[in-house]
């Protein structure tokens, strides 16, 4: 169970959270969804612990535990998984080379016997076989190259490996072509079991269709301003953005999803 | 004491036992140079080809040695560290093999000839002379001569003046080199031959405080060979080196030279390494720069035949207060010319790295293509570096392009690694290993790019753990 209570966060004193509410319960999938800045990936970022951004008020609890309180490494050991709008390119360092210290870091942690090279090849070979990756991906540096597409698969293909117990996908299906958008759901949908949970950031509804989430919420300017179902989704798709910041500033909080003008 | 008056004495002390000391021409070349290295003294920053990098501290500086070696030890070691490379290069290349989808199962990997010969030549020079009981020249080609200097000025001395070099060359450590070196390996490289083995040659400061070496390479048209200079840590104490190597690379012949100092972390390393390429010549220099309390590299190389081709390939790491100063040149004299320069540097601690890359293209050059790049890594706040491109250009027709960097590890990476598990310590070591790499993979011959990877891996905190996981 993840609970996020009145997050604040600043970067350069410049305030992107502004009171952040948000709960998770084991299992569970949830969409947010919001315009450009409003603060998505900042969310996002100060889960997986970026140290860039200070929290300056608020808290978040991660079954029974103060998640703030971990550094960025303890907390992708304790299962927390950020699969990252922008995934970063590390030249010289192989893809392989990154999965196996990544997945040993993670299993030692939890008390299981560290892959050698054999068995993670043949663990990494299946799992990539399976987000559509070739074996060359292990061979080059990491996300050094890729497509936009290829950097999402590998993503999901670390997400895979780490079998996480909370994995945030910020924006996996910006930049993927239709058939790598079922590629990479099928891949989430895998994973979905009733301990691990899931926060499905997007801006498209298309991802919905295969990821079907439990609770959409949207977060505009710092804070979510509003949370439903599915349909949300859908409204969302049909009328954009505007008609929340006006509800928002008739009905402050209150107005349910049917209240659009 | 180093002054001035201290090398004169040297000189006139030691000039007449030197090798070739019945030689006209030697005598005289030994004598301008001690004049011109009288005249101009050790280089200080107001000096040109100096601007980083002083040496007026060495007048005051007394080299003495405090804690002396034994040869025999540091070369075995040095030996077993190679054989040690040349195991795991064999092993990745086994694996490779294995793994690489086109090999038919069951089939015994090939190794490539590299890996499948013996450890190599090894020539080793001990308080700057020839240590034949410790040297194993191995079978040669007909036509090769590999050998000390000494002994060539004895049996062919004419062959020797042609690849000498003269008083005037270089900067002034070099000139005092000319004047006081009494050895060094003496390679000949006969029209067509080629040697397929690692030529070592290893130099030991083992319980002098100053060794003068000067290496002569003369590769005939079409020769091919690969030559190691080690520099390993000696006797502990201020200690100084200077070395001078000079590559005379015929029509068509390849030259690799790879240079790993891990001198003494109070030796003064003072090198030179200068080539003439004729037509068609290929030549390579990896310089590793590991070692010393001040480090200084002058690698020069003339393009002086059409279609000649050269890599100055470089890695240097320095911390604590240590200094590390490469001062590349290339010279394109000739049309068609190709030159590809890559320097990195890993600086830590308050040390200091300087790299200068000069590139003169004549007016007859043209169609002359040179790339260089000097990229740094600051691991400290207090570490700092300095990369310079000096470009003179007089030919119109010419593709010349350069870039210098001088940076800290990206934030970003380290976070991404991070969020994956990986810790902070760790996360900067493989990051600082990946910069730092990228320079080793230009080592072709797969022994001793593995022979580099140890040699950097020593160098970074913490690198046993890493060398594990690569
Ligand atoms: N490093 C930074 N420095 C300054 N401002 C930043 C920084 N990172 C984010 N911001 C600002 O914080 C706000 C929120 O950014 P964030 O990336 O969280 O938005 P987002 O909702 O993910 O947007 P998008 O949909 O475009 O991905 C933006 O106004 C952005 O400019
Ligand atoms: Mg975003």
């Amino acid at each position: 169970m993840l609970k996020i209570n009145n997050l604040h966060a600043a970067i350069d004193g410049k305030d992107i959270l502004k009171g952040l509410d948000l709960e998770v319960a084991d299992g569970e999938v949830h969409a947010i969804m919001g315009p450009n800045g409003s603060g998505k990936s900042t969310l996002a970022q100060v889960l997986a612990g970026r140290e860039t951004f200070t929290v300056t008020d608020g808290s978040v609890d991660w079954d029974g535990a103060d998640l703030l309180a971990l550094p960025a490494e303890e907390r992708a050991r304790a299962g927390l998984f950020l699969a990252f709008q922008y995934p970063v390119e590390i030249p010289g360092v192989s893809n392989a080379y990154f999965l196996k210290a990544a997945v040993n870091a993670v299993r030692r942690h939890r008390g299981l016997p560290e892959y050698d090279a054999m068995d993670f090849l043949s663990r990494v070979k299946a799992e990539m076989k399976a987000v559509g990756m070739k074996e060359e991906f292990l061979y080059r540096s990491v996300n050094e190259g890729f497509s936009g597409g290829e950097k999402k698969r590998n993503e999901v293909l670390q997400m895979a490996l780490l079998e996480p117990r909370l994995a945030v996908l910020d924006e996996t299906d910006s930049g993927l072509d239709i058939d790598a958008l079922k590629i990479v759901a099928e891949g989430v949908n895998r994973l979905r079991s009733p301990e691990r949970s899931m926060i499905v950031i997007t801006h498209y509804q298309r991802l919905l269709d295969y990821i079907v989430p439990d609770k959409v919420h949207v977060l505009s300017q710092g804070r979510i301003v509003r949370s439903g179902g599915r349909e949300l989704a859908l409204e969302l798709e049909e009328h954009g953005y505007g008609w929340i910041d006006a509800a928002q500033g008739g009905k402050a909080g209150g107005a349910s999803v049917g209240a659009r003008p | 004491m180093s002054a001035i008056d201290f090398w004169l004495g040297r000189h006139r002390d030691t000039a007449a036992g030197l090798p070739g000391a019945d030689l006209p021409w030697l005598v005289r070349l030994r004598e301008d140079a001690i004049d011109r290295f009288a005249d101009e003294g050790w280089p200080t920053t107001r000096r040109e080809n100096w601007r980083h990098t002083s040496l007026a501290f060495m007048a005051q500086q007394a080299l003495a040695v405090r804690e002396a070696v034994a040869p025999e030890t540091v070369v075995a070691a040095l030996r077993a560290r190679y054989q040690a490379a040349r195991g795991a290069a064999q092993d990745a290349a086994q694996q490779g093999a294995k793994s690489a989808p086109q090999s038919a199962p069951g089939s015994a990997p090939e190794l490539a000839p590299e890996l499948a010969h013996n450890d190599g030549h090894w020539v080793v020079f001990v308080d700057g002379h020839f240590a034949p009981a410790l040297s194993a020249i191995g079978g040669l080609p007909g036509g090769v001569r590999i050998g000390s200097l000494a002994d060539a000025l004895a049996q062919t001395p004419e062959k020797v003046e042609a690849a000498f070099g003269q008083a005037g060359d270089g900067e002034a450590p070099a000139a005092l080199n000319a004047a006081l070196a009494a050895d060094g390996a003496w390679i000949r490289l006969a029209r067509g031959s080629m040697v397929e083995a690692p030529i070592h040659l290893v130099f030991i400061a083992a319980t002098a405080a100053d060794q003068h070496l000067r290496n002569l390479v003369v590769a005939d048209a079409g020769a091919q060979a690969t030559i190691v200079e080690h520099y390993p840590a000696g006797a502990a104490g201020s200690t100084l080196t200077t070395a001078v190597t000079r590559v005379l690379a015929a029509q068509d012949s390849h030259v690799t030279h790879l240079k790993l100092q891990q001198e003494a972390p109070e030796a003064i390393h003072l090198a030179t390494i200068e080539a003439e390429q004729a037509r068609g010549a290929v030549f390579t220099s990896h310089s590793l720069s590991f070692g010393a309390r001040l480090a200084r590299n002058d690698i020069r190389t003339r393009l002086a035949g059409e279609g000649a081709e050269a890599l100055l390939n470089g890695l240097y790491h320095a911390d604590g207060r240590r200094h590390v100063d490469h001062h590349t040149r290339i010279d394109h004299a000739r049309p068609q010319g190709t030159s590809r320069e890559f320097y990195r540097g890993l600086l830590d601690g308050s040390a200091r790295g300087v790299f200068t890359g000069r590139i003169l293209v004549a007016q007859d050059a043209q169609r002359t293509d040179a790339m260089q790049r000097c990229d740094n890594l600051l691991l400290s706040r207090l570490a700092e570096a300095d990369a310079r491109p000096e470009l003179e250009i007089y030919a119109d027709d010419v593709k010349c392009a350069h870039g210098a960097t001088v940076g800290q590890l990206d934030e970003d990476a380290l976070f991404y690694l991070r969020s994956r598990g990986v810790d902070a310590v760790h996360a900067r070591q493989l990051l600082t290993y990946a910069f730092a790499a990228e320079v080793l993979e230009r080592i072709a011959h797969a022994p001793l790019r593995a022979l580099g990877r140890a040699a950097l891996l020593e160098r970074l905190p913490e690198g046993a753990r890493l060398e594990e996981l690569l």
